[in-house]
């Protein structure tokens, strides 16, 4: 993982000690709340419901043993002893007293973490591919030109002050697993017919009020103009983006205002003055990065170990979980293990202090003190032995780790909702209760197999609902939560808007509406079909009728 | 007036006109002009005039200053509202493209913890708003002791620094 040398160290340091300043400036009144406002979301800063909510930022999802130990230590000295993992691979600790956060940034300065451009109208944390690294389908790791964003974005004096926040995503395999589409911008690794390996450049993707699936404005991008194309693109938005309506504020309105074609075409333009110019990268500039984002030295006995088959046919618990909570690692007799954090009884996402210790004791015995944080706000172990998969199995198991529902109906994505964001119209965490109630026969979750429930309490979408096979997006009607259905969406390669199911729901119906859905699906589905293959097959109309016509 | 000019305070003679009828009188003395009013009495004021500023708005196209460019002491950039931050894409290709040598001058809701920002995009000065400490103000250039990337103040990127092994 990336190291921080004496300029990153320096410019985290003084970062807390900026905030610091600002902090005591707004509680001695020389700031106003207005004026607070953006300097603290730069700084991943909410005020919420209960209290602040502090966005710490995981780059790439990617955290050393030690990193979480600190978030643990975090969550217990300034917060209620949990955590909560985003769809962005960040950490959101919901209740620390605005007046500690400044100690909370100077904790995490001291293990090469921060908050910075976690929130605000300013370029965000890079996201990418969870199994970055490891996948088997992976042309390239994407993760150096993940950092040599961040850098190039960290505190960048022109694009600080956006129309509206500004999301990348990287991804570097064929299975597309950081949701490109649906940035801002969305880089994907490709090869050209000469053999060279560069980027596509998607635009305009993203979620919220006003859902889009990115447009291509560049085929083939080579490496060493990654930030002056990016750059290209960030000057185009902040000049001509929309300042005077919040909601058409994004990117993707601006290219769909202007057309893709001729959006591309001014990127073009903007670009042609400052790609030879001090952005462009040479290859040392990319191998230095790179340099930190090497392979572990695997054991290459690890293969000889069968304890694994031998473990599985004598126990069907540990064999359903490794059906479900393994993800195929490129070397043979490793796995990626992903761990649950979508037990029945707890929120979607939240991890306990004591769970987060327990975790990386693990990563230190089993995965090279490892641990990634997934968009599907999990966690992942991802270089285990498979002679070590019991063992860690039962010490899983032991911290109410191990539930087997990896992919499965109940690992559900869910925004913090009503319970805890200013902003919701309506509770997200009671459904995922809801829902875990009603599908707690764990042989029916395994017939239904893959399928993706995706919440948000309101229409900010940051439970990704329109990119859910089963979408759930909480609406305010005169002060009743009710519940919008949408089916058929997808973040993947074949990236797709769920199509609305009909009038929302009654928030006790939620998850009986979602039973009728999986009938409908059970009933129609063929061999080896998921819950999304089937919808697309057959369209919305059955599974209209199943919910609506009784009523 | 009291202008932040190269980090310190200084008296300054000159004096912003927000507002002018194009058919306005050309007012008297050192003054800050809309850029439409400069337009439209162009000839006039390069006759009268031996120096000359204009201020622009986040919506101008830096482009249409380019004809009189040489022309100009001050350029003065508008922040309505701090969060719009249209002008420092204005500052950076005046500089940085345009090849702008004379004053560029912050003006509006320009407050201490911007300063940073606008100096690497190469804005020289700043009229700090009314209601702030201009002194205190100063403060706010101090924060960071190196910047990851190039802008119009001639860094160096930190990764165009960085010693290889």
């Amino acid at each position: 993982m990336y190291k921080y040398d004496n300029y990153d160290q320096a410019i985290v340091d003084e970062r807390v000690e900026q905030f610091r300043d600002q902090t005591r400036r707004y509680i001695a009144g020389e700031l106003s709340d207005d004026e607070f406002r953006p300097l603290r979301l730069m700084n991943g800063l909410y005020i919420q419901t209960h209290a602040p909510m502090l966005r710490v930022a995981i780059p790439y999802g990617l955290l050393s043993s030690k990193q979480l130990r600190m978030l643990a230590h975090i969550s217990r000295k300034y917060d209620k002893g949990f955590g909560h993992f985003s769809t962005r691979q960040n950490i959101q600790f919901n209740w620390p007293a605005l007046e500690t956060v400044p100690d909370i940034l100077a904790d995490l300065a001291t293990v090469e973490m921060h908050a910075i451009q976690t929130s605000g109208n300013c370029i965000r944390n890079t996201t990418s591919d969870q199994f970055a690294g490891i996948a088997k389908d992976e042309l390239e790791d994407p993760r150096p030109y993940c950092e040599i964003i961040r850098q190039w974005s960290t505190f960048h004096p022109e694009f600080s002050f956006l129309p509206r926040k500004f999301k990348i995503a990287v991804s570097g395999a064929e299975g597309d697993r950081a949701a490109a589409m649906v940035h801002d911008i969305g880089l994907y690794l490709v090869k050209n017919d000469k053999g060279e390996i560069g980027f596509t450049v998607y635009v305009g993707g993203g979620l919220g009020r006003t859902p889009y699936i990115g447009k291509c404005i560049r085929s083939f991008l080579e490496k060493k103009y990654l930030l002056s194309y990016i750059e290209a693109i960030l000057r185009v938005y902040n000049r001509f983006g929309r300042r005077d309506n919040i909601y058409k504020a994004r990117i993707k309105i601006l290219v769909n205002d202007v057309g893709q074609e001729e959006f591309g075409k001014q990127v073009e333009v903007e670009w042609k003055s400052i790609k030879e110019g001090v952005l462009k990268l040479e290859q040392k500039d990319i191998d230095y990065a790179k340099s930190f984002f090497t392979s572990p030295i695997y054991d290459n006995r690890a293969v000889d170990d069968n304890s694994f088959s031998e473990a599985k046919k004598s126990n069907k618990d540990f064999s359903n979980w490794a059906n479900r909570n393994l993800y195929a690692h490129k070397v043979s007799g490793y796995q990626a293990v992903i761990i649950s954090l979508k037990a029945p009884s707890v929120a979607p996402g939240d991890a306990t202090d004591v769970q987060m210790d327990n975790i990386a004791d693990l990563s230190d015995l089993y995965s090279f003190s490892e641990i990634i944080v997934t968009h599907d706000q999990n966690l992942v172990l991802p270089h285990v032995k498979q002679g070590d998969l019991f063992s860690l199995w039962q010490a899983l198991d032991k911290q109410n780790l191990a539930t087997s529902n990896i992919g499965l109906l109940t690992d559900m994505i869910c925004c913090p909702g009503l319970d805890f964001c200013s902003l919701a119209n309506a509770g997200s965490i009671p459904i995922a209760k809801q829902i875990n109630e009603k599908f707690d026969d764990m042989d029916y979750l395994h017939d239904i197999g893959d399928i993706k429930i995706k919440m948000s309490g309101c229409m900010n979408a940051c439970g990704h609902h329109h990119v859910g096979h089963i979408g759930i997006l909480g609406v305010d009607k005169k002060g009743e939560e009710f519940y919008q259905l949408t089916l058929g969406g997808s973040s993947e390669n074949d990236a797709s808007l769920g199509d609305r199911l009909g009038p929302a729901i009654a928030k006790t119906e939620v998850a009986n509406v979602i039973g009728k859905l999986l009938d409908v699906y059970v009933r129609l589905r063929e061999e080896n079909e998921r819950f999304l293959d089937t919808y697309r097959r057959v369209g919305i109309d059955p599974f209209k009728e199943n919910v609506y016509a009784s009523n | 007036m009291r202008v932040i000019k190269n980090k310190s305070i200084i008296d300054d003679s000159w004096s912003l006109i927000r507002d002018i009828e194009n058919t306005a009188p050309i007012p008297n003395g050192d003054v800050i002009l809309p850029l439409a009013f400069w337009q439209a009495n162009r000839d006039e004021l390069l006759k009268s005039k031996k120096e000359h500023a204009v201020w622009i708005d986040g919506s101008t196209e830096t482009e249409s200053l380019l004809i009189d460019i040489e022309s100009f002491a001050i350029i003065a950039l508008d922040f309505p509202v701090f969060k719009d931050g249209r002008s420092y894409s204005h500052a950076r290709l005046l500089r940085e493209r345009y090849k702008y040598e004379g004053e560029l001058r912050a003006i509006g809701d320009v407050l201490q913890d911007q300063l940073f920002f606008m100096e690497r995009c190469g804005i020289d000065c700043f009229q700090i708003r009314d209601d702030k400490d201009i002194k205190q103000a100063l403060e706010g250039f101090k924060g960071f002791s190196t910047s990851y990337q190039a802008a119009a103040d001639d860094a160096i990127p930190i990764f165009k620094r960085r010693k290889f092994k």
